[in-house]
Formats: structure tokens, C-alpha cells, sequence
């Protein structure tokens, strides 16, 4: 019987096979149009061989730098990740702390909920060079960026989500003699916290484009830094493998935060087992 | 004996819309009062003026004799008809957390054999409405019966000395229903407490109520729906159930019922 399309199902072989076919593709295509371009030229820069990648990733990660005496890779992926780790952690506290404030307490939520829209509304590369008039091109400022960029939205997606905790859960906490502060501590932020990690996770795609856009402006390290100071030499060798490596970081780093939600929420996560 | 609840001439109405009027109630401790009626007759607005979650716009509501709070607390227990446990607890812990939020002010937690202690108290409770077999188990693992098996320990565990039931077995399979009838009514007679129950179900309202109460609109008007309230048609002692007098209830209910559906 011949089932409408919407209605078939691939097997779990079948959709591991068709999940990395877009990736082989890519591959391909990639392989096949530099084959094309250095027959044609073999000064082409554009899109240069899969081995002089491989050669070029070998340099940056396993060879110190002539100059610094760095592994340069490491070097720059330590100072973006310290960049990011410390925005995103404060940016988290950020976002529990109001969202846990303006989600449960009517009266802040009237006095900061407007305050935090309309914050979010501010573009935050508008701001970088304010931030770097006031904070100075050191470390400060690129964290600044990515606490900006992205606490905003969180403080607001939290707030939401703390609302829509069922109002029976807080009237039945209130008859169980609860004050507002067992419930804050009992009812309502241990059921934010999987949500906290949600939207982290949805945020670590913007933090990354604070994060790199920061580097690239000013910076003395850094992956974002590293891409754009080797641009003027069109060197695709060097920054193909880092936009992989950070597409690569950010996938880790979903996949570590989705774990730790599993491990550590595991009645967030019955009952809807996807995504 | 004075009446534990006292409701007189109370009003409710939102803007222009009335929802309740002329309500007038007394109920003595351990009544156990079922309250049936249409969608949008004021039952779960009546439920929620117990609670305390809303008051009055007129006349006045009473608890032994004082004003009724104007917030939920321990005295009155609820069981809604879902969410009414908390997700992120095992069901020990579920029944646990009523224990510790009176025994640790500040925190809301216990430790040691103080933890031990409201633990196994709340284990026994947990026996008594036949949970012992899923205590470190979470809610979402439970079926609907013992989800609503375990808000009833959950309330019971406090004492309560009135417990709201808002059509709390609604979900249910009829099996299921039947067996959930029985425990309320076993519980009620250990406890001597006083039940609300609202129920879609004229029947289940007889079957376990000493007490029905009907929320009805006497007057429908098509042209201003809103403009009459509901309140207490009948309320009776449920001793003398004739079935004739079920079959005039059910008649007048299902009236409001069609009207509402049609505005």
C-alpha cells in the first residue's frame, strides 16, 4: 500500500545516512571546484586543495608560531573561549536572576519588564564603540559585547518561561503554607533552570557573532582576530579550518549543554524525548 | 454548632458582567459539598474565592466567623484537575515539600533526621492513598489516577481543614474514577474533613456528596447573556435523592447549557 509522503518514515540507518549526505555533498563540491580552479591556475587562493588545508591546519595547531612561540590555534581558541565562557556565564546569572524576578513578582516585573524590551531593542553593534571608548580595547569590552548582545533576549525568554509555569503549581505551593521565598527557591527555580539551559543553548549562535565581530575589530588574539588579520592575505588555508573549528566548538558546546540538561533535569526531558 | 464557612449575599462581578449574585451559603465542618452546574456558572470562580485567589465584589465571606484571607493558605488544601504537583519532585518529595516549608522557614529544607522524619511521615501518607510502590518516582512517570492519587497526599499531608476538589477526577477512565470515589470518601470519614468538590457529573455529585450544591443562571436572557448571574438553585441534603428530582436538576442544567452554547 503506497502511503503518502508525509506519512513515511526513514529507518535509523536511513536518516544517519541521509543526515550526512548534505555534509559528503558539500565535501564534494568543495573538492571538485578547487580541482577546477588550481587546473585552471595553480596560484589560485580562493579555494585551495584539501591538502594544503590539512598542511595549513597542521602549521597553526601542532607547530609553535615563529613569532609568538604559541601553538597559534590553541592560543586563540583559549582567549576566544575565555571571552565567551565569562559572557555567557554572566549572562546566564543575568537572565535567571531577572527573569526569576520579573517572571514571579508583579511589581518588578511592572517596573523592569518594559525597561528590559526595550534594552533588548538596542542593536548591540551600535554600541561596541561606545564600549570601547569605555571600556578600552582590552578584554572587558569583548565580554561586555556578548553579555549585551545576548542577556537581553534571555532575561526576556526566562521571564516568559517562569510565567508560564501553571498558576495551579503556585496556588497549590501557597495552600502547602509556602511563602514567596520557598516557592522562588522550590517551585519555581529549580523548574527554570532546564530553561535557562534552552536558552543558552539557542544563544550561543549570537554570542559566537559577538564574540567574533569584537576580535575582529580589536583584538591581539582570538579566533575571530585570527580570521580577519589573515584576510588581507587571502589566506583561505587558514581561514576555511577556523570557521570549521568554530562551527565545531559551538556544535560541542550544544551538544555538552543538551547532556548536562539530560543528566541533571531528567523530568524536564521524559515525555518529550526530540529536538 | 457555628458554621465554618459563611457566605452571604456575596456578588461577583467582572466590569459589566455578573457571574455570580445573591449567593447565600452556610456549611458546617465536615460537610462534604458537591457543586455542579454548566461551564461558566460561576463554580470555579466560587472555587477560587475559597482559595482566597479572588474576593467578593459584594456581601461577605467568612471563615469561622472572620473574613476569608485574600490568599491561599494551609487551612484550605486544593487538588486541581491537572498540574497540581510539582514536576521537577519525586513523588516522595512532592508530599515532603508540604512538611518542610513549615518545619524550615528560611530555606524550605530539610537535613538529616529531621529530613528522615518528614520523609517517613510523608511515606505513611503516601501508603494511605496506595503510592508506596512509585515514592522516588517523578510525576510524569505516573498515570492520571495516581497523579491525582498524589496531590490529595500532597494537600492531606497539611491538615487542611477544608479541602477544594476542582473536578479533580475529571480525566480519569471510569474504572479509575470508581476507585478514586472510594478513597475520597475514606479519607473524608478518617479525617472529618470538609470537601468542595465541583463535578461536571450530576452523578458523581450524589454519589459522594452529603450536600449538592447546583450553581444555575435562573434567568437567561439572549439579549444581555451576562447580565444575570449564576447561583445556588438547589441545595440539598443528599439523603433524600429521588430520582425524579435528579431528572428536574439535569433538566434545568442542560437548559443553561444550550443557551450558553448558542450565544
Amino acid at each position: 500500500m503506497k502511503k503518502r509522503i508525509i506519512n513515511r518514515l526513514p529507518g535509523q540507518g536511513a536518516a544517519a545516512v541521509l543526515g550526512l549526505l548534505p555534509f559528503l555533498l558539500l565535501l564534494l563540491a568543495y573538492a571538485w571546484g578547487s580541482q577546477v580552479r588550481l587546473e585552471a591556475n595553480p596560484e589560485d587562493k580562493l579555494l585551495p586543495a584539501l591538502s594544503s588545508l590539512a598542511a595549513a591546519v597542521e602549521r597553526v595547531a601542532l607547530e609553535p608560531n615563529r613569532r609568538t612561540g604559541e601553538l597559534q590555534l590553541w592560543a586563540d581558541t583559549a582567549a576566544s573561549l575565555q571571552r565567551l565562557g565569562i559572557g555567557l556565564a554572566v549572562a546566564s546569572l543575568l537572565a535567571l536572576v531577572t527573569g526569576l524576578a520579573t517572571g514571579m513578582v508583579p511589581y518588578v516585573r511592572a517596573a523592569l519588564a518594559p525597561f528590559v524590551r526595550v534594552l533588548s531593542m538596542v542593536p548591540p553593534m551600535a554600541i561596541l564603540p561606545i564600549l570601547f571608548i569605555v571600556f578600552g580595547l582590552g578584554e572587558l569590552s569583548k565580554v561586555v559585547l556578548v553579555v549585551l548582545g545576548i542577556a537581553p533576549c534571555m532575561m526576556r525568554d526566562l521571564q516568559q518561561r517562569v510565567m508560564e509555569l501553571p498558576s495551579e503549581q503556585l496556588v497549590k505551593a501557597q495552600t502547602l503554607g509556602a511563602h514567596s521565598g520557598q516557592i522562588l527557591w522550590r517551585v519555581v527555580m529549580p523548574q527554570t533552570l532546564p530553561r535557562l539551559i534552552d536558552s543558552l543553548r539557542l544563544n550561543l549562535g549570537p554570542a559566537f557573532l559577538f564574540l567574533i565581530a569584537a576580535e575582529a575589530i580589536a583584538a591581539e588574539s582570538g579566533l575571530g582576530y585570527r580570521i580577519f588579520l589573515v584576510r588581507r592575505y587571502l589566506a583561505m588555508d587558514t581561514i576555511l579550518p577556523y570557521v570549521v573549528w568554530i562551527t565545531l566548538l559551538a556544535f560541542l558546546m550544544d551538544m555538552a549543554l543538551r547532556g548536562v540538561s539530560r543528566w541533571a533535569f531528567p523530568w524536564f526531558h521524559q515525555g518529550k524525548e526530540r529536538a | 454548632m457555628a458554621a465554618l464557612l459563611e457566605v452571604k449575599q456575596v456578588w461577583k462581578e467582572y466590569g459589566s458582567s455578573i457571574v455570580l449574585e445573591k449567593l447565600n451559603l452556610s456549611v458546617k465542618e465536615g460537610e462534604f459539598c458537591t457543586i455542579v452546574g454548566t461551564s461558566g456558572c460561576g463554580k470555579t470562580t466560587f472555587l477560587r474565592m475559597l482559595l482566597g485567589e479572588e474576593g467578593p465584589t459584594r456581601g461577605s465571606l467568612l471563615l469561622d466567623g472572620k473574613p476569608m484571607p485574600a490568599e491561599p493558605g494551609p487551612d484550605r488544601g486544593i487538588v486541581f484537575q491537572r498540574y497540581s504537583v510539582f514536576p521537577h519532585m519525586s513523588v516522595l518529595d512532592n508530599v515532603t515539600f508540604g512538611l518542610e516549608v513549615t518545619r524550615s522557614p528560611l530555606l524550605g529544607r530539610l537535613f538529616g533526621g529531621a529530613r528522615r522524619k518528614a520523609r517517613d511521615e510523608a511515606a505513611a501518607m503516601l501508603a494511605q492513598v496506595g503510592l508506596s510502590q512509585a515514592l522516588e518516582r517523578y510525576p510524569s512517570e505516573l498515570s492520571g489516577g495516581m497523579q491525582q492519587r498524589l496531590a490529595i497526599a500532597q494537600a492531606l499531608i497539611k491538615k487542611p481543614r477544608i479541602l477544594l476538589l476542582d473536578e479533580p477526577f475529571g480525566a480519569l477512565d471510569p474504572g479509575i474514577r470508581a476507585d478514586m470515589h472510594a478513597l475520597v470518601l475514606r479519607l473524608w470519614k478518617e479525617s472529618g474533613l470538609t470537601i468542595f468538590m465541583i463535578t461536571h457529573d450530576l452523578k458523581e455529585g450524589f454519589k459522594l456528596g452529603t450536600r449538592l450544591l447546583v450553581f444555575d443562571k435562573p434567568r437567561l436572557d439572549a439579549q444581555a447573556p451576562n447580565r444575570y448571574g449564576a447561583t445556588i438553585t438547589y441545595d440539598l441534603a443528599i439523603d433524600r435523592q429521588e430520582p425524579a428530582l435528579l431528572e428536574e436538576i439535569q433538566g434545568a442544567v442542560t437548559e443553561t447549557s444550550r443557551f450558553n452554547d448558542q450565544q
